[in-house]
């Protein structure tokens, strides 16, 4: 072996160990777990455990608890997703627009909920859902509306989650925009305004198909960050009302561990790791086509 | 339109967005500021009419919320040290060193990002209860200690190393350690300062491991410990405003501090990546 090879397995060895080892091991493990019936009485006697090859999958998805998960998550991440890039882009176009002056002020503003703590945050709005006093229904009566009972009522309650997740969220989708604007070269907007084109032109002729690959880049970065929502229904709802906000995330969580059946969330688990990695080659091959 | 006009239209419409966006922030850390009771009076008080510390002064003196504060803040720099570390051994490997299979082995770690993390706590969460680690600091920070994220990030940096800089290091006998310690590692702060807050941010935020590994309140974090109290306190909304307070905080000053390094990073990985 050559010394730079040496050197190179040295400075390879502690990142790789621990990746292996603490990630990459218990997710192939993870495979492994959900074709088992991994249980309370296992954790205490190993001997009980027993090999079910497909059956917590086929459980799974004969079950209407799974199926509400399954719902819930995907209408969170097909109306928050596009909800979120359609915000973020129009506030990255706002800001990027020459008129405007203070742009970093703008951008560090816009940017702020990103960086804050997601549990906090969702504490916040859910005192600011609330059906008394919260902020939202004091506006609504202001304006001689009547109140909403944002977390209670069934058919609201995961929109008002998605509204959370958009503000906390479009910050950094649109940092992105923006990096993506910066980089269509100026002379096709100069060569489209000597063709006589207008706003709407500009936008949709040279704006969208030069942001292309951006595009790919948020609608990968956002769906695999929503399909994985755990922490606001958890602090917000806890699943309610009528588990119209429970989440696959969730669903493993309270199976695997509050009731300690570990072989059927494991495979609650790879169920959406199934999901995540289709959302992303969907979004791959449909950029292709453009 | 004027451009004139344009121009008020369109900072308008910035200016609404950044009041809404920053809303709930301001709300949060004035009703923060009331005493109990005041944040749901009738009329409703936007700003507390004298403000107090009261609550704040609750969560730390019979709470305890600074033993979670504590927490949070060891387990994050623990981390960011350990990672910095091991992402920029990693990563200068990657770039720099030539040795058979690296692309391969690149390729493969790669794989991770559409992994989601989910996918390995379970055993994960048994490996640990092997270790007797559940419980424990360690247990939180041991999986994060390695990502791929800071790898590839340091990987991408050390790409534009004038590979010259490093043979000239060589011909003068420096080992093969001194040359990234002392050569590659003091060009390499900008990227390391990116990656230090990146680190400390998503550590200092995260809530589902430490809820699952840390079964005790002597050791939760910052969000497990207030996910906990509001369960309990739900009726003391300002109690619950200056513990988010408490929270947010501190990230969110880094966050106006160092912004530069964080959004640049967020730009180049977007863009390259």
């Amino acid at each position: 072996m050559s010394p730079e090879s040496r050197a190179a397995l040295l400075f390879l060895a502690p990142a790789i160990l621990l990746l292996a080892v603490f990630f990459f091991a218990p997710v192939i493990a993870g495979f492994a777990l959900s074709l088992t019936d991994f249980d309370l009485y296992t954790i205490g006697d190993s001997h009980n455990l027993r090999f079910l090859a497909l059956r917590n999958y086929r459980d799974l998805l004969g079950s209407s608890i799974f199926w509400t998960a399954f719902g819930n998550t995907l209408y969170f991440a097909l109306v928050g997703g596009p909800l979120t890039v359609v915000v973020s882009l129009a506030a990255a176009l706002l800001i990027n627009a020459k008129l405007i002056r203070a742009k970093s002020l703008f951008r560090t503003v816009y940017f702020a909920p990103v960086v804050t703590t997601l549990v906090a945050v969702s504490i916040v709005f859910k005192y600011l859902y609330h059906p008394r006093f919260g902020v939202f229904n004091r506006a609504l009566s202001a304006v001689g509306l009547e109140s909403i009972d944002w977390l209670g009522n069934p058919k609201l309650a995961m929109f008002a989650i998605i509204m959370l997740a958009v503000w906390k969220g479009f910050g950094y989708t649109m940092i992105i925009f923006i990096a993506g604007l910066q980089n269509i070269p100026g002379e096709l907007y100069e060569a489209a305004r000597i063709d006589g084109a207008g706003w709407w032109k500009q936008f949709r002729h040279v704006t969208l198909p030069m942001l292309g690959p951006t595009f790919l880049f948020v609608g990968v970065v956002v769906a695999i960050g929503q399909l994985q929502i755990f922490a606001e229904p958890y602090v917000m709802t806890r699943g309610g009302p009528l588990n119209k906000t429970l989440t696959m995330v969730m669903l493993m969580y309270e199976q695997g561990f509050r009731f300690w059946r570990m072989g059927y969330a494991a495979a609650v688990a790879f169920v959406l790791f199934l999901i995540i990695g289709t959302a992303t080659l969907v979004q791959m091959r449909l950029q292709e086509k453009r | 339109m004027s451009r004139r006009a344009e121009s008020i239209v369109l900072h308008a419409l910035l200016i609404a967005g950044g009041v809404i966006t920053l809303f709930p922030l301001f709300w949060m850390l004035s009703a923060s500021l009331m005493s109990t009771g005041e944040a749901t009076s009738l009329p409703p008080h936007i700003v507390p009419h004298a403000p107090t510390l009261a609550q704040y002064r609750e969560l730390f003196v019979r709470l305890n919320l600074g033993r979670a504060f504590l927490s949070s803040a060891v387990i994050a720099v623990v981390v960011t040290l350990g990672s910095l570390l091991t992402s920029s051994m990693a990563g200068y490997a990657f770039a720099k060193l030539r040795f058979k299979g690296r692309q391969r082995l690149f390729g493969l770690l790669l794989v991770a990002v559409v992994i989601p993390p989910q996918v390995g706590m379970l055993p994960l969460f048994l490996l640990m209860k092997k270790l007797h680690l559940v419980n424990t600091y360690w247990g939180a920070i041991i999986p994060s200690l390695a990502t791929v994220f800071g790898i590839f990030m340091i990987r991408q940096f050390m790409l534009s190393v004038p590979q010259e800089l490093l043979e000239a290091a060589r011909i003068d006998g420096a080992s093969e350690w001194r040359i990234y310690w002392s050569v590659v590692m003091p060009l390499a702060r900008p990227i390391l300062a990116t990656l230090a807050t990146f680190m400390f941010m998503s550590m200092w935020n995260d809530f589902m491991w430490p809820l699952i590994i840390l079964s005790d309140t002597a050791h939760y974090t910052l969000p497990v410990a207030l996910a906990n109290l509001s369960g309990e306190h739900v009726q003391d909304v300002e109690l619950m405003m200056a513990g988010s307070v408490v929270t947010i905080l501190p990230v969110l000053l880094l966050f106006v501090v160092l912004q530069r390094q964080y959004i640049s990073g967020i730009m180049a990985g977007s863009v390259k990546g």
